[in-house]
C-alpha cells in the first residue's frame, strides 16, 4: 500500500545523525538531532533561491537582463505589497518579509516535484515561521511605542462604551493570529498533497483493473493533471498571502494605533 | 456504540464546516466581480484585498479540515 498511500509523502526520514543526547541507547529513547529530508529540502530551498539572487543580480547592469529582470520584479512586488500596507516606516522589515516570502513560495514549489519532500506541509516549520513573525512584532512594537503598543487593542474611533466589548475581542484575535497564521499555509498544502495523491492513486487501482479501468483511468488522471495546475496556484497565493499578512502584523506594530 | 465509529463520524461532521468556508469565499469572489465590472478601472488595484479576504475566509475552511485531521489522527 505505500505506493498509493496519501499520508505517506509526508514521513520524516533522517538522513544521518549530528548528535544524540540523553537516553540509553534503546531505540526512540532520549534526543536525536539528525539531519532529516525536511532539513535538506530546507536547504536545498536556500540554496535555490541565493543562488538565483547572486546570479541574476551579479552583472547589475542598467538595462537589465531577463534573469535580471525576474527578480527586479519580485523585488518591486514585495516592496510595493509591504509599502502598501506599513507604509514607508515599515520598510525596514522588508529583507524580512522578502526572506519569509521567497522562502515558502520556492519551499511549495519544490514539493509539487514528484517524489520531493514539501517541509511547509509540516505543523511545527509553519508555527515556528508563524511564532518568528509574531515575536518580531510584538518585542518591535513593545521596543518602539513601550506601553503605547497596547493601544493596538483599543482602536481609535471607538467609542468608549463599545471598549469592553472590543478589547477583548482584539485581544483573543491578537492571540490567535500565530495559529491562524500557521494553519492556512499547512493546511492548504497538506490538504492540496493528500487530494493530489489521493486521485492519482486512483489511476493505480484502475489501472490493475484491465483495459477497461485503463480507460476508466482517464478521468483521475486528468482531475490529477487540473489539481497539479491548482497545486501551483495555491502555492503562489499561499506564499503571497502569508508575506501580506506579515506586512499588515508589522503595520500594527509600527503604527499600534490604527 | 464504539468509540472507533465516533471518530470517523465526527470527522464526517467536521467535514461541514467547509460549507461555512465556501458561503464565504463565493460571496468574496462574486461581490469581486460585481465591483470590477461595473468599475474595472479599479479593479486591478483590489486584487491584494480580494486576495487578502480570501484567505482569511477559508482559514476557517481549514480549521474545520484541522478538526476533521485532529479527529483522525490525533484522537
Amino acid at each position: 500500500m505505500a505506493g498509493t498511500d496519501p499520508i505517506h509523502q509526508f514521513v520524516i526520514s533522517d538522513i544521518f545523525t549530528v548528535f544524540r543526547m540523553g537516553g540509553d541507547g534503546t531505540e526512540g529513547s532520549g534526543l536525536n538531532f539528525a539531519f532529516t529530508n525536511s532539513a535538506l529540502f530546507m536547504v536545498a530551498t536556500v540554496v535555490a533561491v541565493s543562488a538565483y539572487m547572486l546570479l541574476s543580480s551579479s552583472q547589475r547592469s542598467l538595462v537589465p537582463n531577463r534573469l535580471q529582470m525576474t527578480s527586479e520584479m519580485l523585488y518591486e512586488f514585495i516592496a510595493n505589497m509591504l509599502r502598501s500596507s506599513a507604509g514607508s516606516e515599515g520598510m525596514r522589515f522588508f529583507p524580512f518579509v522578502f526572506s519569509l516570502f521567497i522562502f515558502i513560495l520556492v519551499g511549495n514549489l519544490l514539493g509539487l516535484v514528484p517524489y520531493f519532500f514539501t517541509f511547509t506541509s509540516h505543523i511545527i516549520v509553519t508555527f515556528a515561521l508563524a511564532m518568528l513573525v509574531i515575536l518580531v512584532v510584538t518585542i518591535y512594537g513593545l521596543m518602539r511605542h513601550g506601553l503605547g503598543f497596547f493601544k493596538l487593542f483599543a482602536p481609535s474611533g471607538v467609542p468608549g462604551y463599545v471598549l469592553p466589548i472590543v478589547i477583548p475581542i482584539e485581544i483573543v484575535s491578537f492571540l490567535s493570529r500565530p495559529i491562524s497564521l500557521s494553519v492556512r499555509l499547512f493546511g492548504n498544502i497538506l490538504a492540496g498533497h493528500i487530494t493530489l495523491k489521493v486521485f492519482t492513486g486512483f489511476v493505480v487501482t484502475m489501472g490493475a483493473a484491465g483495459w477497461l479501468g485503463w480507460l476508466g483511468a482517464l478521468l483521475p488522471l486528468t482531475m490529477g493533471v487540473a489539481l497539479t495546475a491548482l497545486e501551483f496556484l495555491v502555492a503562489a497565493v499561499q506564499a503571497y498571502v502569508f508575506a501580506v499578512l506579515t506586512s499588515m502584523y508589522l503595520n500594527d506594530a509600527v503604527h499600534p494605533s490604527h | 456504540m464504539e468509540a472507533e465509529w465516533a471518530k470517523y463520524i465526527g470527522a464526517g461532521i467536521a467535514t461541514l464546516g467547509m460549507a461555512g468556508a465556501a458561503l464565504g469565499v463565493s460571496s468574496i469572489f462574486s461581490n469581486f466581480l460585481q465591483g470590477a465590472l461595473r468599475n474595472p478601472s479599479a479593479a486591478a488595484s483590489q486584487t491584494g484585498n480580494l486576495i487578502f479576504g480570501f484567505a482569511v475566509t477559508e482559514a476557517l475552511g481549514i480549521f474545520s479540515f484541522l478538526v476533521a485531521l485532529i479527529l483522525l489522527f490525533v484522537v
